[in-house]
């Protein structure tokens, strides 16, 4: 009863992350393509099922905490299946986001090649997607290359920052534009943190560790 | 939306002067598992005893109001027509201690005077016997006496006696408190996969229980229904202040 009760959950957080898996899927191509009907169904429709699928999953956890009192690795995966609704519910926030900064920069002349941007938004979706999986299959190993990659990500962000300010410092009627990729790299790059952080808990999940913060390497040191 | 199956209206029932349910209203649904849970003396034992007529075989005990088992009235109903549709299991594991398994089984139709070919009781015992997943664990000696099985396989041959009979309901009174957390855990198992096929009213002084396996909770407390609603709603939100009380530990 709580092992088929915790696998429906599971598989709903599952299908929730391909929803948000495409959010940022569809804000990304619209605005490579301009496509503004792509944009705003994000904006005004996906939003809205995302929101109505985090409520459901939420209710079905703390019924799931009530009903079944669940215990140890039992009880740490009904609470990582209400962290990582939580994280995705923030993803598909942070995709609305970015198709918001879209629809203003399709209307607009394009101040450069989107060459990073692309480059930044595969690596995350990927990111996403191997958390998801290293969920599904419970392998923590597969977990702790996901969290390794954050670090490429940041090193994109910064590489657009250094870009897009010198275009800002030799053209005042760049910084609104500029400023709004720098707000689409800044989302990928919170995605490609959630992701993290669902990762984390997954080895929180599995091994009962917990490896945020570097938690473990301070008890390590202790010890 | 379920269909109704049972629908109880303005129930009382007393034992002389003494009233023990006060003005129950409640309907029950098909093929879902009913639980209904309060602290001793509540009236939950009371309530179920009302369903299937045996309340009123106590000296002085009697009950007011309607109880309908789909269009008909319960009350006004012979006895015995109604035990074959609503089966109960009590507390205390009570095979017929000089029975067989096998007779134990078939015991509702003997009682009854209903006639059967040897081909027909087999497939009625091996049927029952498999629904209260017990057939594996017996097959080879259904002719020995029910007593000497564990008090799990006892329980689960109480309630291969009262499926036997394919009834409606199947009403449990407290059915795991006498056995060991695997044995309750098979009895829970087992109730979850016979709801495909009956409907289960069950009373548990057992919160824990009442939480995992029921789709519908009732709360008793002195004689009053207290609340009745969906189990998720129940251990998550429940409307009134009393169950929420009840959940908690605070009395009972």
């Amino acid at each position: 009863m709580l092992e088929s009760a915790i696998n429906e959950a599971k598989q709903k957080v599952v299908e929730y992350s391909i929803f948000a898996e495409k959010m940022i899927e569809k804000a990304i191509k619209g605005l490579l393509e301009k496509n503004r009907e792509l944009l705003e169904e994000v904006i005004n429709e996906d939003e809205n099922q995302a929101n109505r699928r985090e409520i459901d999953i939420e209710n079905q956890g703390i019924t799931i905490i009530a009903r079944f009192s669940p215990k140890a690795k039992e009880l740490r995966t009904i609470l990582m299946i209400l962290k990582m609704n939580n994280d995705l519910e923030r993803i598909c926030d942070h995709a609305v986001d970015i198709a918001e900064s879209a629809l203003y920069l399709i209307e607009r002349p394009q101040l450069k090649p989107f060459i990073d941007i692309p480059r930044m938004s595969t690596l995350t979706m990927q990111m996403l997607s191997d958390a998801i999986d290293s969920f599904i299959e419970e392998d923590p190993s597969k977990a702790n290359e996901v969290v390794k990659k954050d670090d490429i990500i940041d090193d994109f962000r910064d590489q657009i920052l250094r870009e897009l300010i010198t275009y800002m410092s030799t053209d005042m009627n760049t910084i609104e534009r500029a400023l709004r990729i720098l707000n689409i790299a800044r989302h990928l790059e919170r995605i490609a943190d959630l992701s993290t952080n669902i990762c984390e808990d997954v080895i929180y999940m599995v091994e009962g560790r917990n490896i945020k913060h570097h938690f473990t390497l301070m008890e390590d040191k202790e010890d | 939306m379920e269909d109704q199956i049972l629908t109880i209206r303005n129930l009382n029932a007393y034992f002389g002067d003494f009233h023990a349910v006060k003005n129950v209203n409640m309907t029950v649904y098909k093929n879902t598992i009913t639980a209904i849970m309060g602290p001793s003396g509540c009236g939950k034992t009371t309530l179920i005893r009302c369903i299937n007529r045996l309340h009123e075989l106590t000296e002085g005990a009697y009950t007011t109001g309607e109880i309908y088992l789909k269009n008909n009235n319960i009350l006004s109903m012979n006895p015995i027509i109604i035990r074959r549709q609503i089966g109960m299991v009590f507390q205390k594991p009570n095979p017929f201690p000089t029975m067989s398994i096998y007779d134990n089984v078939i015991a509702g139709y003997k009682i009854n005077g209903i006639k059967m070919d040897k081909t027909e009781m087999d497939t009625i015992v091996e049927n029952a016997l498999k629904k209260a997943a017990l057939w594996d664990e017996v097959k080879d000696k259904l002719k020995q006496k029910g007593a000497f099985l564990s008090g799990g396989q006892q329980q689960r041959l109480c309630i291969a006696r009262a499926i036997a009979m394919k009834p409606e309901i199947i009403l449990l009174d407290e059915p795991t408190s006498a056995l060991d957390p695997k044995s309750t855990l098979k009895i829970e198992e087992l109730l979850e996969e016979l709801k495909k096929d009956i409907t289960i009213l069950i009373v548990t002084h057992n919160i824990a229980q009442a939480a995992r396996i029921s789709d519908y909770t009732a709360f008793m407390y002195l004689g009053e229904l207290i609340e009745y609603d969906k189990s998720d709603k129940m251990f998550t939100n429940p409307s009134n202040p009393k169950t929420n009380e009840y959940l908690k530990g605070c009395f009972g």
